[in-house]
């Protein structure tokens, strides 16, 4: 490092690359900390639990992931800001003047802190409540009769055997912020990741862009060794199947009412308030353009998001069941790199896509041009084949942990005897595992394509000329502060988003309640880096 | 020409890494015969069942089915490829098909009508026609388990593996499942191997039945051989409690002719407890626990040299602890190890 042609880097780092790192470490501490207080604690009220909302709050706290968070970073800022709502409200009733009170600056790291926390909690809030889900009555009771109270026996048994699922949803999370970069550039926070696209843009040095990338990589690979130590010496065996869920504890009026509060307050933050804000500033003042435009946004967005979506699935399949069929040391060590990609920011891997595809399409343009006289041009890099292929990169550890984890549940009893009936490979693919794993596959690929709809750096970058959607005309309008003209765009997104959403947490409470008397347990989020 | 064999392994070898799990394994089982395989857990006998399946290569020996070299040298036939049906311990069954799907999952030739028909006609055999169209998880226990052996026998397999199948049966459905389990097996005329860890299992339900000890098989005999003959202490002790006596004993001289160094085992029935009024042979004791069975008690005596014997009656019995009793060898048997 440090050898950047042009200089650019030993510029960074003199002036910009230690508060770059400051603010990630400071966000990455902050969100992570964070939405384990909420993913958490929600969780587990709402599966141990039972108080006035507790079974829509089962679903309703997964609506954020439908939000983007770059819309949630613009939406609390235009409420919090000086001439927003709140601020005005304080001021007209209050009849103060700028001087005469202090107000939190969303635009500010505790700001991004808060924003990405209330958007990133549901993986935490899904692994951890998968993980209360699976933990039999009889711990929880047994502990109690050792004389723990409700609150010790949460934390002194609960909570300890729920760790790993919690680690796991914690590392999406810290994997996702690391990688963030809408939201935290909107609230103007510099971290590693917004520093490596501004790098590249404002200073056009790909040299020092793709050194501060390695930066970030360190970073990401530090992360993955210490998951890998931390889940091999967490892994708890509950259990048989038959395991009885835990009975839900009724609470009284004023601790229902606390509950409430605390597992509505994401879901406000997180979901409802930049849901209203869209559809008020969209009936008030819409995009004109956005609306004759959204067809059109709307379908490429459609479009991109159904094929990654679909094709991460089969790509998940393969993957997963060659690990399952034949789990050699080089097939096992192959899944682990094939699903690395979650881990490193869109933009990252936009620019290493296109920086191989480039690579390729020179070979093969001079090979041509010497061969023929005539090369084909740059037909890959400027195509959706390319952004389809960086979102694979990216998304393919999505479905292929879903679905990873899903396999897991199915027994190897099944393949066994599907043998001894004269089934072989593919024909036990399709005749048992797919059909068995009907509603985990539909889970990936609802994952992946709300996250494809929702992502921003690669798409920016990698799509084909005048090819826009739904989150680059938001991520353009927002940027020139035209937040109201945004909000059209931004409301179409919300509620191609929602459905997916519906689906998944109806795909989990029915996981949940067929746990009974199936061996199948409710898809659930994984990385797979064990 | 003879005709083969159902199933014959011979010589046949495993091993978990450096752990050996089967050592030099060898039986054989005749179409229409059962042959039950008797161990703890953990002594290779499942291991030695999903060797013969194809799902765990041997290091060495041999297997053949139907006369067919599946394993040996240089072959391994694929589990798909074998004559097998296999019934697993936790029935596998697959969750997202109907039972009359599942039965019918693995008969390849006929119509689909045809195959529906056979599926059927095992349904009915096994007692379970009307929940053709129900779903495995709708099932009890007992049921799933018949399911089981009716989609193993669809294929007319030449041999049929079962491991462990009634474990997971309560002791009063057990009984009812079994018969109707071997009733189907011996009318399919399949070489059956049956692995389980009941020795009252095996010795009910095996025309043959083979003791394996960490992954050795002891002893191969009929029900009837095994239990009088065992060919060791272990054997002896696996189908219930035996009295270890030395023949240069007091109780030893008394009850056998035979001296030296062997240890006689002499199960509880062969010795007979006398009123001391009524018997001048055999050793004086005294009754000191009563252990009640069902339809048998077994008793304990300690006898003077403080050597502890235990003796079976049928219920109801008189004997009470404290009760001076007279201890010989029951007339009829004298079989010992």
């Amino acid at each position: 490092m440090g050898q950047s042609s042009d200089g650019t880097w030993q510029h960074l780092q003199e002036t910009v690359l230690p508060g770059y790192l400051w603010n990630t470490l400071g966000l990455a501490l902050g969100v992570g900390l964070l939405t384990i207080i909420i993913g958490v604690g929600t969780a587990w009220l709402v599966t141990s639990c039972r108080f006035p909302g507790s079974s829509i709050l089962e679903w309703a706290l997964l609506l954020p992931l439908a939000i983007p968070s770059y819309l949630l970073a613009y939406a609390t800022t235009d409420v919090l800001q000086f001439s927003g709502p709140v601020q005005t409200f304080l001021r007209e009733t209050f009849h103060w003047s700028r001087a005469d009170y202090w107000f939190p600056n969303a635009r500010s790291l505790p700001g991004a802190i808060v924003i990405l926390s209330v958007n990133l909690y549901p993986y935490v809030y899904l692994a951890s409540r998968a993980a209360f889900l699976e933990q039999s009555a009889c711990v929880r009771e047994m502990s109690r009769t050792l004389g723990l109270g409700s609150w010790q026996s949460f934390f002194r048994v609960s909570l300890p055997m729920a760790r790993p699922s919690i680690f796991i949803g914690l590392s999406l999370v810290i994997m996702e912020t690391l990688s963030e970069f809408g939201a935290v550039d909107y609230c103007a926070v510099d971290t590693l990741a917004t520093g490596i696209y501004r790098t590249w843009t404002s200073r056009g040095s790909l040299i020092a862009a793709s050194q501060l990338s390695l930066c970030l990589l360190g970073a990401v690979a530090f992360l993955i060794a210490l998951e890998s130590i931390a889940r091999a010496s967490l892994r708890f065996h509950s259990s048989d199947e038959s395991n009885r869920v835990a009975a839900c504890t009724p609470l009284s009026f004023s601790k229902g009412l606390a509950a409430s509060l605390f597992c509505w307050l994401p879901i406000v933050a997180g979901f409802l308030l930049p849901a209203f804000l869209f559809a008020y500033k969209t009936w008030v003042n819409g995009d004109q353009r956005a609306v004759e435009m959204l067809a059109d946004l709307g379908t490429h967005s459609l479009i991109l998001a159904t094929i990654a979506a679909g094709l991460a699935v089969c790509l998940g399949v393969y993957v997963a069941n060659a690990r399952r069929s034949h789990p050699t040391a080089m097939v096992k060590t192959a899944s682990r790199i094939s699903g690395l990609g979650y881990a490193i920011p869109g933009g990252v891997i936009a620019m290493g896509v296109l920086g191989a595809i480039l690579h390729v399409e020179n070979g093969l343009n001079d090979a041509f041009e010497l061969l023929f006289s005539w090369s084909p041009g740059f037909f890959f890099s400027g195509s959706i084949l390319a952004l389809l292929f960086a979102y694979q990169t990216r998304f393919l550890a999505v479905s292929l942990g879903v679905i990873q984890a899903g396999l897991t549940r199915v027994s190897p009893d099944l393949d066994a005897v599907s043998r001894t009936l004269g089934k072989s490979g593919i024909k036990i693919l399709t005749q048992v595992h797919l059909p068995i794993l009907k509603r985990t596959l539909l889970c990936a690929f609802m994952l992946v394509f709300v996250d494809v709809l929702k992502e921003l750096p690669a798409t920016l970058i990698l799509r084909p000329f005048n090819f826009e959607t739904l989150a680059v005309r938001i991520y353009q309008l927002a940027s020139d502060e035209r937040l109201d003209e945004a909000s059209t765009a931004a409301i179409a997104i919300i509620a191609t988003g929602i459905i997916p959403v519906i689906v998944l947490s109806r795909l989990m409470s029915r996981g949940h309640d067929s746990r009974r008397s199936h061996h199948h347990a409710p898809p659930t989020r994984q990385s797979n880096h064990d | 020409m003879t005709e083969p064999k159902g199933l014959e392994v011979s010589d046949v070898s495993h091993q978990y890494g450096n752990r050996v799990s089967v050592k030099f394994a060898s039986l054989e089982v005749n179409p229409g015969n059962v042959h039950c395989l008797l161990g703890h857990s953990g002594s290779g006998k499942t291991t030695l069942l999903r060797i013969i399946a194809g799902l765990e290569p041997a290091i060495n020996g041999e297997i053949k089915i139907a006369g067919k070299k599946v394993a040996g040298k240089g072959i391994h036939e694929p589990t798909e490829n074998r004559a097998i049906g296999f019934v697993f311990q936790n029935y596998a069954l697959f969750p997202h098909l109907s039972v009359l799907r599942n039965v019918s999952f693995g008969i390849t030739h006929g119509s689909r009508k045809e195959k529906r028909g056979i599926a059927m006609d095992l349904l009915d055999q096994v007692e379970l026609g009307e929940y053709a169209r129900s779903m495995p998880h709708a099932l009890s226990g007992g049921q799933q388990q018949r399911v089981a052996l009716a989609r193993a026998i669809a294929r007319k397999p030449a041999v049929m593996l079962l491991d462990e199948p009634f474990s997971e049966l309560d002791s009063r459905l057990r009984s009812e499942v079994r018969e109707i389990t071997l009733r189907v097996l011996r009318a399919s005329n399949s070489a059956t191997l049956m692995v389980t860890h009941d020795p009252q299992e095996a010795l009910g339900a095996g025309d043959v039945v083979s003791v394996m000890r960490e992954g050795l098989i002891e002893q191969t005999a009929a029900p009837h051989d095994l239990y009088n003959h065992p060919n060791n202490e272990h054997t002896a002790r696996i189908f219930g409690v035996v009295n270890r006596i030395s023949p240069n004993s007091d109780f030893g001289r008394a009850i056998s002719p035979i001296t030296g160094n062997n240890v006689l085992l002499v199960r509880p029935e062969q010795i007979r407890l006398n009123p001391t009024t009524l018997s001048p042979r055999g050793s004086q004791g005294v009754i000191v626990q009563i252990n009640y069975e069902g339809p048998t008690v077994l008793i304990q005596s300690q006898l003077a040299s403080g050597q502890f014997i235990w003796t079976r009656e049928f219920t109801p019995t008189e004997r009470h602890p404290g009760e001076q009793v007279q201890l010989s060898m029951a007339e009829s048997t004298s079989d010992g190890a």
